[in-house]
């Protein structure tokens, strides 16, 4: 991105100033060098999503924004529906919610390596992934619906959890305002046998120890030391979210021609908030990230019943779930003034900061665990939710690093089986369903996402807390 | 990357996939688009043609009949967990017409690459250059 045409706030903050139809102004969080890195596209459409009618104090882009849909990924904007707010699929995506779970194991990388083969052969065999994979579980029609208002809550009632899950997931594992009936039939059938599903492409089951700790205080509240093994899986609401998506493309862009609502690529396809349109797809996608939820929570379940099989003196404890790819009612302050917001984070993660109400007790202090995923081949990172986050991002941060090469050009590069053997050699085992998936999701083809992380630490978006490394992975 | 016989490519874009179907006709263009669509979930080389499937779509103009096309596919291919090999479109104005042909998916025989979460307005088009019809789109993985 031309660095000439924005306005440095601080080594970590750009400005795109207010100019044309922008209601406000851009903001991007980012290092000198990681701005530079960034497409003109994400510039463009920054501005298109600051022209979008009630957006609140700045379009933002966090530090890994990339070209997207619409909205950058890693495009996070807010609106206010008391001033024609709008609601966009852009600023959502496909895959609603889509997020990363990290569990603690209680033991440590020492205890695992005996076994971590029987592990992965069992994470591999027994928790479905892949293209067209099918969960255990098989819906009908009434009980989709109690899944989509219940999330994981749901789920634990059916047994797949336990009650103390639900502490650690963003709104205790339940929105509210999801309208099983705002979801098509074709929506519902998607899902009928894809609970507990892990996808494929950057979706993934690792298992990761930790190698580093920046933060002593939050590490011990998040219960975290040094070599400890834990588990995450990083996956989304399945082929439901994605036709809620699809629906959505469509029916928004009927509305944007009925509210005149002026903009600038067709897929910011938006309606007002308080519209019929608007709410309908509140509704839908509110029960696509409650599918996402239910999903990593059976997710959890098999982890649990697999884990504590193989290591019977282990215990598998939530350390958060995070979403990205969602758009939630929050309360923020706007020019001293408390309102409530559409905050819509494509392909970024809620950060709040200390003191917010949804946060277990154990993390009121520190701010929300913010989990960034890197890829099979590099370190994970945990961060928390910082005051300043709430104040300038809405209480934001990035997701992840972001490719570096197209999944067209990472096959010509590698092969599947190579990159496995490679991992192997540095220590990380990997089991795939796909040897061209794996090719594309070669480490070398994703961005450093260290970068990212400092760049979130610096802009005090969140700080850095631990950083752990794979030992194992699963790939859908 | 086009396949042997030059009728679809897929080609490169970020983090995604861009899909490209060639014809004489917009319809085997279209045809030939969804051609690269399942080449991106499965080697279309190896699914039979076992069962087939219809599907109706209409949509404000052609460009986005090509997005409803391909998602409808998506959509049958979640729910029936089917892939398809064979397509025949018949297009009047705007309304799209399609049968096809395919198989349940196996994962040990038909080789599975990456799903396909949805097609996109992104770099969609379909033109005609004298008589030789180019439909595309980027899909989301």
């Amino acid at each position: 991105m031309d660095i000439e045409s924005l306005t440095k706030i601080n080594d970590y903050l750009w400005e795109i100033p207010q100019q044309g139809r922008m209601n406000v102004p851009g903001r991007i969080f980012a290092s000198e060098n990681l701005v530079l890195g960034m497409d003109e596209k994400v510039r463009e459409q920054i501005i298109n999503v600051a022209m979008l009618p009630g957006i609140q104090k700045a379009s933002l882009a966090m530090p890994d924004a990339h070209w997207g849909y619409g909205f950058p990924i890693g495009g996070v904007a807010a609106f206010d529906p008391d001033e024609g707010g709008v609601i966009s699929m852009g600023g959502v995506g496909f895959d609603i919610s889509c997020g990363v779970r990290t569990m603690k194991t209680g033991m440590t990388r020492r205890d695992v390596m005996p076994r971590l083969k029987t592990l992965v052969d069992q994470f591999f065999n027994r928790v479905p992934a892949g293209v067209g994979s099918e969960g255990l579980i098989k819906l009908t029609s009434g009980q989709i619906d109690e899944m989509l208002v219940g999330g994981a809550e749901w789920a634990i009632k059916k047994g797949y959890g336990l009650q103390d899950d639900l502490r650690y997931i963003e709104e205790h594992g339940r929105v509210d305002g999801a309208f099983p009936e705002n979801v098509s039939e074709a929506a519902k059938q998607r899902q009928y046998r894809e609970m507990g599903t892990l996808g494929s492409g950057n979706h993934y089951l690792e298992v990761q120890a930790v190698a580093e700790i920046y933060d002593e205080k939050a590490a011990q509240a998040m219960g975290l030391n040094l070599d400890d093994v834990v588990i995450s899986a990083h996956c989304g609401s399945r082929g439901l979210g994605h036709q809620i998506g699809t629906d959505a493309l469509k029916n928004l862009a009927y509305a944007v021609q009925k509210y005149k609502i002026n903009i600038k690529d067709r897929e910011l396809a938006s309606a007002p908030i308080n519209s019929p349109e608007g709410k309908l797809y509140f509704g839908a996608m509110s029960a696509g990230i409650n599918c996402a939820l239910a999903n990593r929570q059976i997710i959890t379940h098999l982890v649990r019943e697999i884990f504590t099989e193989i290591f019977p003196e282990g215990r598998i404890k939530m350390l958060y779930d995070i979403s990205h790819n969602t758009c939630k009612v929050e309360t923020h302050v706007v020019n001293g003034r408390k309102k409530r917001l559409y905050v819509h984070r494509k392909g970024a993660t809620r950060a709040f900061g200390p003191g917010q109400i949804d946060l277990p007790v154990e993390y009121k202090d520190i701010g929300q665990p913010v989990l960034i995923g890197g890829t099979m081949g590099t370190s994970s990172y945990i961060l928390a939710g910082t005051k300043e986050g709430m104040e300038q991002a809405f209480g934001s941060a990035c997701h992840g690093a972001g490719r570096s090469m197209s999944r067209t050009q990472a096959k010509r590069h590698w092969h599947g089986r190579e990159v496995v053997r490679e991992l192997e050699e540095q220590g990380i085992m990997i089991r795939g369903h796909s040897y061209s998936g794996i090719a594309e999701e070669a480490p070398g083809s994703y961005k450093d996402v260290t970068e990212v992380v400092d760049a979130a630490h610096y802009a005090n978006l969140a700080r850095k807390v631990a950083r752990v490394k794979p030992i194992a992975c699963v790939k859908g | 990357m086009r396949n042997e016989s030059g009728q679809y490519e897929t080609f490169e874009h970020e983090a995604d996939i861009g899909v490209r179907g060639f014809g004489s006709s917009m319809e085997r263009a279209f045809e030939n688009a969804a051609g690269a669509l399942y080449s991106v979930m499965v080697n279309l080389q190896r699914v039979g043609q076992r069962e087939k499937k219809t599907v109706s779509v209409s949509a404000p103009d052609v460009e986005l009949l090509l997005v409803e096309w391909l998602n409808a596919l998506l959509s049958i291919s979640d729910i029936e967990r089917m892939v398809f090999s064979r397509f025949e479109v018949k297009i009047e104005g705007t309304d799209l017409t399609g049968v096809v042909w395919g198989e349940k998916l196996d994962n040990r025989r038909h080789e599975p690459g990456v799903e396909v979460k949805g097609a996109t307005y992104h770099l969609l088009s379909v033109k005609n250059e004298g008589g030789n019809y180019t439909a595309q789109c980027i899909v989301d993985v």
